[in-house]
């Protein structure tokens, strides 16, 4: 029975080169001395560490925590001691030194106690995805999202299709080819478990067609099951997860949408195999398959590598020919990164590491004038215009950029492959992607900030208020008793003002004093004044003279028990002490002055 | 009835007159019932360019805060006055008010790299000065107490710097990691290469 497959738009078909790594089985790498294992390697928040260095870890030892919903934990691949928990190079094209553990392997590959689920169809199905989170498995087709994030989608969506992916459309990468050809029984058995935990009752397995191999294998394993392997034409990129569902079900996933959106979930065939691991035996993801090719290699193969492994390590075990290298790649020739150094460990989504010759990847040729051809809107597989969001970029219009749907963009580079001036296309979107995301990203800061400017504005004119309105009632308290007296009787009030002013009046002339009178007794009490004043300052220059000399005491005793402790302090105090004396002598000196100046 | 219809025939064009008049005044009053019942509170054109513009209340413009400044805009000032917004910023708010866009007034400062404001705490001295600088109140701390700058809020306007008396505030740059690392656009096309026997000519190292 052949399944009825529905063609994608556009696509291209750059020479494979994939029989050159797929002559021997997949090989392990074995155990390197050091392995470094990035926090951030899938999609979402970096992994916490919960290991200090100097730590002993197992194999499969969790040695970094999830930190948050979409994020997924890091296990130790093999026992050894912590050596360093600092910033690394990272497989990143920036260049960028990122977090990371590395541990100093001591070649025992001991285990940590594990054991796997003996039938996961009589387990709860969220304790089942709770074990393939804390078993840290990602995306290992390429971009790393946690897979137990996909495996719960809101209880409104039904997954009716489980979709496995064995496309691998991207020339040279093998590394699904070469574990769909010899490990087809577990990607089966983990096809099933996922099926499980989604509920959904199709199961297809989707392989292109140059994998004859891997096709045969899978549908031996998949005999008596309800999974369906299904074989289609070979085009790039068939294996994008929305160009992927419509080849198989004819449906398209909705601009800005999930696939569980249409009741679809995608999944690798080497996470399905990582999924069987974790179940069926407890191993959480601590190796993966990874292709090493490329003509500066001399045998370029399928390796089972231990997460965190240098690619230099693994470049060497196959024959490496650092000198012929143009540049080394992580992923594909299409989607790939360039790496800023051979020493950057593997890490989940590391499907390939490609070393090829100046000659197989030539530098690129200086990009031209857009011709306006139209080859890259033919080409593109999510049926964008590719041109046009060409120019919008150079323009930096990123609403007309969203408008034309940039964010559906799968940065697959079929437009860049066939642009006959060289215009490097996909890094015009890239780029315009960050920036866009950047601009989202401050807007929402904008937004924060307005907020607890407003929220502090708010605030501060409550307490002016309330100030306010404390002075006021502070002046109304102070108001009170004055307006009390003189709310009595007004009349009576003006009677005792007279009563008052009369009575001043006898006074005055009782005492009889007139004015000149009155001056001279403030010039006598002036003059007596002035007479206290100088007694008053010799008692402070007396007081003064007496405080220095009970200072001057104390500092002779302390240094006496200084001197006699032996204690560090003498010589501190011997400066003070000199100090002190010079300060008593001018005390002194000045009460001998002002008694002369007093006496003579 | 009958008797209005045939005066209205009788004297057209009075019939005219007082109908016209009669509409006025009932649209006149139905426009007046409108803009007491539907009133907008605020300028929302205002909220509209203080949505644009960065929200740092740095000053840098002259005006206490973002939405002074939006009102002065309003009321006619100039738009290139905001360094934390540059030239995108001038860019959106000319996109919004339809008018030219103008070179940021380099008289308010220059565009510079986001910085966020970094307390050197074992020299601070706890005088809460920097605190009631801060327009988002993103330092957190009390009198005597050492201060912290909550790195997620600061807006990195630079208002504590300067108040600080023991100059232990710094404007850090912000360190690019991994997950803010981003693409570039890619040098423009050169023009001067269009024959294809001028490939190479300018390919400088």
């Amino acid at each position: 029975m052949t399944r009825r497959v529905f063609a994608i738009h556009g696509g291209v078909h750059p020479p494979e080169n994939k029989s050159q790594s797929l002559t021997t089985p997949i090989v392990s790498a074995g155990i390197p001395e050091l392995l470094v294992l990035p926090m951030a390697q899938t999609v979402g928040a970096p992994a916490k560490a919960n290991v200090q260095v100097g730590d002993r870890v197992l194999k499969g030892q969790m040695i970094a925590e999830a930190s948050g919903f979409i994020s997924a934990p890091i296990h130790a691949p093999s026992s050894g001691i912590i050596a360093a928990l600092d910033d690394q190079l990272v497989a990143h094209s920036s260049g960028i030194t990122a977090p990371c553990i590395t541990i100093k392997t001591d070649g025992k590959d001991e285990w940590i106690k594990h054991e796997g689920v003996a039938d996961f169809r009589s387990c709860d199905k969220q304790a089942l995805i709770q074990l393939i989170r804390d078993a840290g498995i990602a995306g290992l087709g390429g971009a790393g999202f946690p897979t137990a994030v996909k495996l719960s989608p809101s209880a409104d969506k039904r997954i009716t299709t489980l979709i496995i992916n064995g496309t691998e459309c991207e020339p040279y990468i093998t590394s699904d080819h070469s574990i769909m050809r010899e490990r087809a029984a577990d990607i089966v058995r983990g096809s099933e478990i996922l099926a499980y935990l989604l509920q959904s009752e199709q199961i297809l397995i989707g392989v292109e067609d140059n994998k004859p191999d891997a096709i045969a294998a899978l549908r031996t394993a998949a005999e008596g099951t309800s999974i369906e392997v299904v074989e289609f034409h070979t085009k790039y990129p068939s294996g994008g997860e929305k160009q992927l569902i419509e080849i198989l079900t004819g449906k398209q996933v909705p601009s800005g949408g999930l696939p569980a959106d249409i009741g679809i979930v995608c999944q690798n065939v080497g996470t399905a195999y990582a999924v069987t691991r974790a179940i069926d035996h407890g191993e959480p993801l601590i190796s993966r398959i990874t292709t090493v090719t490329g003509k500066a290699v001399a045998q370029p193969r399928n390796m089972e590598v231990l997460l965190g492994t240098s690619m230099r390590f693994l470049l060497e075990q196959c024959g490496w020919q650092p000198a012929e290298m143009s540049r080394l790649v992580m992923g594909g020739p299409m989607m790939g990164f360039t790496m800023p150094s051979a020493d950057v460990p593997v890490v989940k989504t590391t499907n390939c590491i490609l070393a090829p010759t100046e000659q197989e990847f030539p530098t690129p040729q200086f990009a031209q004038a857009c011709i306006r051809c139209g080859l890259c809107a033919e080409a593109c597989p999510a049926s964008l215009l590719p041109q046009q969001l060409y120019w919008f970029a150079r323009a930096k219009e990123y609403e007309k950029l969203e408008d034309h749907h940039l964010a559906d963009c799968i940065e697959c580079g079929a437009c860049s492959y066939v642009c006959p001036s060289n215009i490097p296309l996909v890094q015009y979107y890239r780029a315009s992607k960050a920036e866009i995301r950047q601009r989202d990203l401050e807007h929402i800061k904008s937004e924060q900030a307005r907020e607890r400017f407003e929220a502090r504005e708010a605030r501060l004119e409550k307490l002016e208020q309330e100030k306010l309105a404390k002075r006021k009632a502070r002046k109304e308290a102070a108001k009170k008793p004055a307006t009390a007296s003189s709310a009595q009787d007004p009349k009576q009030a003006e009677i005792q003002a007279a009563v008052a002013r009369a009575k001043a009046k006898k006074a005055d002339t009782a005492n009889g004093e007139d004015p000149v009178q009155a001056a001279i007794a403030r010039a006598q009490a002036k003059r007596a004044q002035a007479n206290a004043e100088p007694e008053d300052k010799l008692a402070t220059l007396q007081k003064a003279l007496a405080t220095a000399d009970k200072r001057l005491g104390n500092t002779r005793e302390k240094l006496e028990q200084a001197k006699s402790e032996g204690s560090d302090k003498v010589t501190l105090l011997e400066g003070s002490l000199g100090k002190l004396e010079a300060k008593r002598q001018q005390a002194q000196q000045a009460l001998e002055d002002y008694q002369q100046k007093e006496h003579g | 009835m009958s008797h209005m219809l045939d005066w209205a025939a009788q004297y057209p064009f009075f019939a005219a007159v007082i109908v016209l008049v009669m509409l006025c005044a009932l649209f006149g009053a139905l426009l007046g019932f409108a803009s007491i019942k539907f009133a907008v509170e605020g300028n929302p054109l205002v909220d509209q360019i203080n949505a644009v513009l960065p929200q740092t209340q740095c000053g840098q413009c002259g005006y206490p805060g973002c939405k002074p400044y939006a009102e002065a805009i309003t009321n006619g000032d100039a738009i290139n006055k905001c360094p934390p917004g540059g030239e995108a910023g001038i860019q959106a708010l000319a996109d919004l008010l339809d008018v030219e866009a103008i070179p940021l007034d380099a008289e308010h400062g220059e565009e510079n790299v986001t910085t966020v404001a970094y307390i050197r705490e074992a020299e601070c001295i706890g005088c809460t000065k920097c605190i009631q600088a801060c327009p988002v109140d993103a330092i957190l701390g009390a009198a005597k107490m050492m201060h912290t700058v909550i790195a997620s809020e600061c807006t990195g306007c630079d208002l504590c710097v300067e108040p600080c008396p023991v100059d232990c505030i710094d404007m850090l740059a912000e360190a690019t990691n991994v997950q803010s690392w981003s693409w570039q656009l890619p040098a423009s096309t050169p023009t001067s290469h269009l024959i294809a026997t001028d490939r190479g000519r300018g390919q400088a190292a």
